[in-house]
């Protein structure tokens, strides 16, 4: 590889997880991440993998949890109410420790919604989104070139903690088309070996039990401990953001995914007009990057999240600024995609104090 | 002294949590039995369901999956499509199977997923303590059904076997009981037959096991097997409802 490419979104996730070994796929369409299923359908027999378009969402998800279980990399992929459906299953696959992958192409919702981008899944990526406490790395790329590179940082994440990971895409991110470098995979760091595999026991191990049943309540919450002490060396170890013209910034935008682009537009706009505006853009949206907008709050004036939402993750940044400075908001929502004119107005009304 | 009877390997020496009379232990014991004459104990994969036997990991001395509700089939598919050389089954209660997990066990039996379903059928939820399954029989009283089970309101008793042998998909399909030693010993010939199949790349299997439910039933384990031959027999017929093997011979 190494040559560019011009690819739509969802295909190149498809061709990026195949690239870093992912050779299970397990999935049932919805759009807008159909091509995903229908990239894998063309492409997995042709390396020997396994393609099985499932009866719904939740058998998918289950399906993951027998695969992922039996120690092979896999994923699955849908959008906004099938990542709803497959919640049940996450939950079951993070207490059990099973690595997977779970691309959520989300669109606009409450219910049946629409099939616009949106970026309203938010809560329920950052929070686990299924029942019971548990989280899980959540990667929001804002191009498709990032999107490849994710969905493989995201597939070791997953086999590095014994973790599902979610590529958080709005649906933008998977139907347009961009010039790609696929890389030449290599794991991000020393992967371990999956010795608790469920693959036939011969005696000379212990007995590999895929399970997220704790009956005893001391157990449990041992179990539970054991999950907090992951979940908090993620934190420690994997949260990712990237900075623009930050340092000297009076308002600065937090946003990600495509709303980040928008923003950066926004951003050069003002800047040409004398206003001092800088860009944060979170990575990982879990571990969210507080510490980073903590320290910004003491340089800055003011805070502007930008969302394709009602307001999401600006509760995080809220969190993260604490109060020290305030924290104004822009969304559009139901499937509309906010305008750098639109942030544009916003950041002058700002600057103005309106 | 000679040896004649031993315990078979595939079952650890955890004690079963079982009510007194549930025919469970019985059905545990062929399928570990089964697995162990096939010589794949170190080749073995089993799914356990949610219901009563959601604890069956702590005796299949295989490596074990325990599924969420309903879903051991599609579990079972990911087990199994990655390592297909391993024998892997499912063994699911009626309202894991036929309720809840309808929609797993029908595409896995269409797709002619190469999996086993050892499927017990007592008529009732077991677990949480004795509810309406989907495979009640009508006037069946249980605590959701306190009136005996209303076919105009709650539906008639499904019978998974008739159903699933009408797909294109499953090698071999049969209903067997375990209330007296000679059912047991031809269940045993059926779940042998099943895993044959599975192992042989025939496609999908399943065996119904009749089974009794003494505690929920609120009866003596000897009065629960005769409900089951007086009750269960009748609406749900022992047979090999699809066997892909003599349909071939028949051609």
């Amino acid at each position: 590889m190494g040559k560019k490419m011009l690819m739509k979104g969802n295909e190149a996730i498809a061709e990026a997880a195949i690239q870093a070994g992912c050779h299970y796929f397990f999935g049932y369409p919805i759009t807008p991440q159909s091509q995903v299923p229908e990239y894998m359908s063309k492409r997995l027999p042709q390396v020997g993998g396994t393609f099985l378009q499932a009866e719904s969402e939740v058998a998918a998800i289950n399906m993951i949890y027998g695969a992922a279980g039996s120690g092979a990399r896999s994923m699955t992929s849908s959008s906004s109410p099938g990542v709803s459906l497959k919640q049940e299953g996450i939950s079951y696959i993070a207490c059990a420790e099973l690595p997977c992958l779970i691309v959520n192409m989300v669109r606009s919702g409450p219910g049946l919604g629409g099939i616009q981008p949106s970026q309203g899944d938010y809560f329920q990526a950052t929070r686990g989104g299924g029942h019971g406490d548990y989280y899980m790395p959540v990667l929001a790329p804002a191009s498709v070139q990032e999107a490849v590179e994710l969905t493989q940082l995201a597939l070791d994440l997953a086999d590095m903690y014994r973790t599902p990971a979610m590529l958080l895409g709005d649906g933008l991110i998977g139907q347009m088309m961009e010039p790609v470098e696929m890389p030449d995979y290599k794991p991000y760091k020393k992967l371990p070996e999956k010795t608790w595999a469920a693959t036939g026991w011969d005696g000379k191990r212990e007995r590999a039990i895929i399970n997220s049943l704790i009956i005893e309540p001391d157990r449990l919450e041992k179990h539970l401990h054991h999950l907090d002490e992951k979940w908090n060396r993620i934190r420690a170890e994997e949260c990712r953001w990237q900075e623009e013209m930050t340092e000297d910034a009076e308002i600065v935008i937090a946003a990600y995914g495509t709303t980040a682009r928008v923003c950066r537009s926004a951003m050069r706009m003002a800047r040409a007009e004398g206003i001092k505006v800088g860009l944060l853009r979170p990575i990982t949206l879990w571990p969210f990057p507080y510490d980073a907008l903590s320290r910004l709050a003491d340089t800055a004036d003011k805070f502007l999240t930008v969302e394709m939402s009602l307001g999401q993750m600006v509760e995080d940044v809220r969190l993260a600024v604490n109060g020290k400075k305030p924290v104004e908001f822009y969304g559009r929502f139901g499937g509309v995609v906010p305008t750098v004119r639109e942030v544009l107005n916003k950041i002058k009304a700002m600057k103005e104090g309106k | 002294m000679a040896v004649v009877f031993e315990k078979t390997k595939m079952l650890t020496d955890t004690p079963f949590h079982y009510c007194p009379g549930c025919t469970h232990g019985i059905i545990h014991r062929l399928v570990a039995e089964c697995v162990e004459e096939l010589g794949m104990q170190n080749q073995c994969v089993g799914v356990a369901p949610v219901g009563c036997a959601v604890f069956a990991y702590n005796y299949f001395n295989c490596d074990m999956m325990e599924a969420a509700h309903g879903r051991a089939p599609a579990v079972a598919t990911g087990c199994k499509r990655v390592h297909p050389e391993n024998l892997v089954f499912t063994y699911q209660g009626d309202g894991d199977l036929a309720s809840i997990g309808c929609a797993e066990i029908t595409h896995a039996a269409t797709r002619g997923e190469k999996i086993t379903a050892v499927f017990i059928n007592n008529a009732i939820y077991g677990m949480t303590g004795g509810q309406m399954a989907p495979t009640s029989l009508p006037g069946q009283v249980t605590t959701t059904s306190p009136y005996g089970r209303d076919v105009n309101s709650a539906g008639y008793p499904i019978r998974m076997s008739e159903m699933l042998a009408t797909l294109n998909g499953p090698a071999y399909i049969a209903r067997v009981s375990v209330h007296d030693v000679p059912h047991i010993i031809q269940a045993k010939k059926a779940i042998k037959k099943a895993f044959e199949y599975q192992l042989a790349g025939k496609g999908f299997s399943m065996v119904e096991v009749l089974s009794t439910c003494p505690t929920n039933w609120g009866m003596t384990p000897q009065d629960a097997l005769k409900w089951l031959v007086d009750n269960m027999i009748p609406y749900y017929p022992l047979g090999v409802m699809k066997d892909i093997g003599t349909e071939k011979e028949g051609e």
